[in-house]
């Protein structure tokens, strides 16, 4: 089958270890991804400010290439993409003033009324390809890997757009499962990474990475799950400084949900382009004979 | 049937349709066929400043306007646009936008090199003004969107037709000047990322090796003109003349057999 994918900028440079492996593992699944032809930045972040429509532009843009190629529903990888096009989806599905302003101003483009649906890859998998059929994909069994998966904050809030709608989430657990891997709950699976408090306020953002940090290896973790290259940057590439500068804190491997995936249905390890991973994620995956294997 | 002198003779005096426009809000009567920069210089401007090529091609003379009744701002090149009756129109000659200097020699075009030199790229909103307002209808936004993603072949290549005129950067919200941003990039892309011609190298090769060298000092001595011998510099010029003429290029017309007389230096494999 075919799904249309908004890939994000940052997959495109410094993440492109999500993208790719995710593109290839997808290949095992009989799903060819159709990226956008014309796509710009999605937004970035979700404007609060109720009023300011302006920060709506790039996502609905977006939207509107998607609905004007016919891809929908659109699949993104990145937590942070699915998060700014699923709300300003919405926004424009509901609110009929802010929609009017919004496609005043944008006349160059037919009226956008929210026709296209949102996915992320994790929702994607569980509603349109199901567990069995990924479990029956995988040719590498994450045996006895602890695996702790990180919702952080975008994929599941606000509520109206959460990737899963159970109380307890448990879709990315059950991906993992999917892959073989045995599955960590931990108390800060969804306490924000710091996201671009790093810039402004570096110290907030490296608690709040350290309380994530800690409460993931209490529970027995080998590894932390994730699905945004925000997310990889504030825990995996910072945590090399953390360790430099504050004592007691033990390192923990970072590995992006596709590359587990990609190593799980027997993709060729280079795929997965590891080397844009922190070293440590490297070394984990070699002890574990995971790259060994395949 | 009838000779020159005649015609000349029974051609009316047409007198041309006027029409009204407002340079920088004063009215002028024009004649409607002129271009917005010969409207003015028919209103009595004298270019020293924002006319260049007069072609369309250097970018120069970029000019807004709008009509009454539209609250859609206009523009065009004033030496390309025809003149429309209640235009309210300026040029804008110059606008600030800073080139950021960066060592040729250390480049090794990468993009995140452009991000460093523009790190202003990231304040796009993806609002569009930009490719609205361009005179060349390059997409603009889709070139910076490239640019983002890292994708500086497919940004060279969307803002290839770019003349500077710098109309993007009056209108960009995000403070960019794209047009410069454009050019780092095009330069990237031409020097450091595409593959190299083995075309150009030969060719290169070819005028070191000093193959072209007489037939240079040939034309070269043609145009040399002495004061004294009229006679000699007008069948000189003469000489030019034909050589010109007579020089041998590739026609729109040819496929790709097509090989010039002198093969030094075509290629081995692709003959």
């Amino acid at each position: 089958m075919k799904i249309g994918y908004y890939p994000g900028c940052t997959l495109k440079t410094k993440a492109k270890n999500l993208e790719i492996s995710t593109i290839e593992a997808m290949k095992k699944l009989d799903v060819e991804m159709v990226e956008l032809d014309r796509w710009n930045c999605c937004g970035a972040v979700y404007s609060l400010a109720d009023d300011d429509l302006v920060h709506l532009l790039a996502p609905v843009r977006d939207l509107i290439r998607a609905r004007d190629a016919g891809l929908t529903p659109l699949m993104t990888l990145c937590s942070m993409c699915y998060n700014t096009l699923a709300r300003a989806n919405l926004l424009m599905r509901n609110d009929e003033v802010k929609r009017e302003a919004i496609n005043n101003f944008m006349e160059e483009e037919e009226n956008y009324q929210g026709e296209v649906e949102v996915v992320h890859l994790l929702n994607f998998l569980r509603d349109s390809i199901g567990w069995d059929k990924v479990k029956a994909a995988v040719e590498n069994p994450l045996d006895g890997i602890k695996l702790a998966p990180y919702y952080g904050c975008t994929l599941t809030r606000p509520l109206d757009v959460s990737v899963d709608h159970n109380t307890y989430h448990n879709v990315f657990g059950d991906m993992m499962k999917a892959l073989g891997g045995e599955v960590v709950d931990f108390q800060e699976a969804e306490t924000c990474c710091g996201s671009y408090q790093v810039i402004s306020n570096p110290d907030a953002a490296e608690k709040t990475t350290v309380r994530i940090i800690e409460s993931a290896l209490k529970a027995g973790a080998d590894a932390l799950v994730l699905s945004c290259p925000l997310c990889d940057y504030n825990l995996g590439k910072k945590q090399a400084d953390l360790m430099a500068s504050r004592e007691g804190i033990q390192p923990l491997p970072v590995v992006y949900m596709s590359q587990l995936m990609a190593l799980a249905f027997g993709v060729p390890a280079e795929m997965a382009h590891f080397e844009l991973n922190p070293p440590l994620t490297r070394e984990f995956l070699e002890a574990r004979g995971l790259l060994a294997r395949v | 049937m009838c000779d020159t002198a005649t015609i000349e003779k029974k051609v009316p005096e047409v007198a041309e349709e006027l029409v009204p426009i407002y340079i920088m809000g004063k009215k002028y009567e024009v004649p409607a066929s002129l271009t917005i920069m010969k409207a003015m210089e028919y209103a009595g401007y004298q270019y020293i400043r924002g006319a260049g090529c007069r072609g369309g091609i250097c970018g120069a003379c970029a000019t807004v306007y709008r009509k009454p009744g539209d609250y859609h701002i206009r523009v065009g090149l004033a030496c390309q646009t025809v003149v429309e009756a209640d235009m309210y129109l300026t040029q804008i000659p110059f606008f600030p936008a800073n080139r950021a200097v960066y060592k040729w020699e250390d480049v090794r075009g990468e993009a995140e090199e452009v991000f460093a030199a523009y790190p202003e790229l990231f304040r796009c909103l993806a609002c569009n003004a930009c490719t609205k307002v361009c005179p060349m209808d390059i997409p603009v936004m889709d070139y910076v969107a490239a640019i983002k993603q890292g994708n500086l072949e497919k940004a060279a290549e969307l803002s290839f037709d770019c003349i500077q005129c710098g109309l993007c950067a009056t209108r960009c919200m995000a403070e960019m000047a794209q047009y410069h941003i454009a050019q780092m990039v095009r330069r990237l892309v031409g020097a450091k990322i595409a593959v190299p011609s083995p075309h150009v190298d030969k060719q290169v090769a070819a005028i070191k090796s000093g193959h072209y060298d007489e037939a240079l000092k040939e034309v070269m001595a043609l145009g040399t003109m002495d004061p004294f011998n009229q006679d000699a510099n007008k069948e000189n010029i003469d000489k030019l003349k034909e050589l010109y003429n007579k020089r041998q290029g590739e026609s729109h017309a040819t496929d790709e057999s097509w090989e010039p007389d002198d093969k030094y230096a075509l290629l081995e494999d692709a003959r």
